[in-house]
């Protein structure tokens, strides 16, 4: 297996950077998309519920069914992998940005309207730090699932850590296997330990138990 | 004369899918430098009121106007910064701390640093918080009377010349409530602001309000001075609401000025003296503990201005009591 490693390093990390491409093209894309809708459909009970029912049902869509479906529209490669990967990100981005702006206090709101606050300072000043830590574990779980889904893209030619796995399933060949699963689970579990650590700061900040010196610490106590 | 801050002109404000008028038909003139207390019970509209003035909620008909100008032709935002505006939730900002709060209309006004800073510090002074101690702290830092003081101190930031406040001590335990009514009339005093606040306490009511806004069922019952609201209810209702406060309770909010009996200011006597602002209560507890059967009234500068005898104080508080029977 460690021969293996040697043997074709520079290949397995070609195939690394490849998937984390897909992921991160594919994570930027859906907030793209995912945040402006998070806030459009905030406005209507009517269109939240609507608009999650309907993301909520392309998620319980099985993966490769997905894949095999959009292919005719883009194509083998790439393109169909990120169009997915996106789809498949939004049931989970939109509803956190959604709640994210709900779970804010009415109160804060009225008082920040009430005070004289213009819609962009309230949005940039108090909703967004307030609601980023909902946004933020959001895209925590889309991203460990992006980079989950990403290795199946390897059936429609996307590439990625998918054509280890499935190459050491048709060559039934342990070690391909093996690091298939072990990259790609280790992406995973770095990616969670990252994002879950900003996302912890933002909640700290939100919650003001922030708190950068000693200083400001012993304020606190 | 003092101008009029605010007027309403025949206002009226209807929800989507409500059937009734939350307020209708509503004429008002707020003095400026006037202390107003709304009162009414929950679904009287006193709130609708409040928040009409800051464009909160949009009157379905009528005009409210502002120093003479309708609100609608107004900025919004730099309308709102005229207004400060207190709320029984107090809404300050979690993630930001006392001095951030406070400074958050200073900075978007682009204040310098300095000038923030100063402001901050005479704020928190004005509502008993020690700067040193509280501008860095977070608000769940703060007990809830520290939180309201707070957000006093925040709707007072840019020096707005109208505070509207929605039942800011409602949620606070009685003894840091009262402490918070008498600073906030010592405040009002020292800044001369015109202040709008709601309330359904009406103890509250009329030891706070120069003048007392009678709200029910979206209209105004009576507007008054105190006295003028416990001597001479307009109607059944406001008697009824009157009537919910004791005696002493009442007596405690009428001023010796507003029963008072004419004098010979030469007069030489050497009754007891009180000030024209002292409470009937006051004079009531003299007259219980000493044998004296009057007492002077006297101005700031001191001199004889009327009196007060026991039989005019038993009138006093007779008239109250047949008028809310």
């Amino acid at each position: 297996m460690i021969t293996y490693l040697f043997k074709y390093y520079e290949q397995m990390s070609m195939l690394l950077l490849e998937h984390l491409y897909i992921v991160f093209l594919s994570m930027m894309i859906s907030l793209l998309f995912a945040i402006p809708v998070g806030l459009l459909i905030a406005r209507s009970k009517w269109l939240s519920t609507v608009v999650l029912s309907f993301f909520g049902i392309v998620y319980s869509i099985p993966s490769l069914a997905l894949f095999s479906f959009l292919l005719p529209v883009f194509g083998l490669g790439k393109l169909t992998a990120i169009a997915v990967l996106v789809i498949y990100n939004q049931y989970i981005l939109v509803r956190n940005t959604l709640t994210g702006f709900q779970s804010i206090d009415a109160s804060i709101i009225e008082a920040g309207y009430g005070m004289g606050l213009s819609a962009r300072h309230m949005f940039f000043k108090i909703q967004l730090p307030l609601a980023l830590p909902i946004i933020l574990g959001g895209i925590r779980i889309a991203t460990v699932s992006t980079i989950g889904i990403a290795t199946i893209a390897a059936v429609i030619h996307a590439g990625g850590l998918g054509i280890l796995l499935f190459d050491g399933l048709r060559m039934n060949y342990l070690p391909k296997i093996l690091w298939g699963t072990i990259l790609s689970a280790l992406l995973a579990y770095l990616a969670n330990y990252v994002l879950l650590s900003y996302e912890t700061k933002a909640i700290l900040k939100a919650r003001g138990e922030y708190n950068e010196d000693q200083e400001g610490a012993e304020v606190s106590s | 004369m003092a101008r009029t801050a605010i007027e309403f002109r025949n206002v009226s404000k209807q929800y989507t899918n409500a059937s009734q008028y939350a307020v209708s038909g509503v004429n008002i003139s707020i003095e400026e430098g006037s202390f107003i207390t709304i009162l009414g019970t929950s679904g009287s509209g006193k709130t609708t009121f409040l928040k009409m003035v800051n464009r909160i909620y949009e009157p379905t008909s009528g005009e409210i106007l502002y120093f003479g100008q309708p609100i609608q032709n107004l900025q919004l935002e730099e309308y709102r910064r005229k207004i400060g505006y207190v709320i029984q939730q107090v809404g300050l900002f979690p993630h930001m701390t006392v001095e951030e709060n406070i400074g958050t209309i200073p900075q978007i006004l682009k204040w310098d640093k300095e000038k923030i800073a100063n402001r901050v510090a005479e704020l928190l002074e004005l509502v008993c918080l020690s700067p040193k101690d509280f501008k860095k702290r977070y608000p769940r830092q703060l007990s809830g009377g520290q939180q309201q003081r707070v957000g006093l101190a925040r709707a007072m930031a840019a020096d707005p010349s109208i505070m509207l406040m929605d039942e800011p001590f409602g949620a606070i335990d009685a003894i840091t409530r009262q402490n918070l009514q008498d600073e906030l009339i010592n405040i009002q005093r020292k800044l001369n602001k015109t202040i709008l606040f709601v309330t359904h306490d009406v103890g509250e009511a009329l030891k706070l309000g120069d003048k007392v806004v009678i709200m029910h069922e979206g209209k105004i019952q009576q507007f008054g001075a105190v006295y003028e609201i416990i001597s001479k209810p307009a109607n059944d209702y406001v008697a009824r609401l009157i009537a919910t406060q004791d005696i002493v309770q009442r007596l405690k909010v009428l001023k010796a000025q507003s029963v008072m009996l004419p004098v010979d200011p030469l007069t030489r006597d050497n009754a007891f003296r009180v000030s024209k602002e002292e409470s009937l209560h006051k004079i009531l507890t003299y007259f219980l503990e000493h044998d004296h059967n009057h007492v002077l009234v006297e101005d700031e500068r001191r001199s004889v201005v009327g009196k007060i005898t026991w039989d005019q104080l038993k009138a006093s508080t007779k008239q109250g009591k047949i008028l809310s029977a």
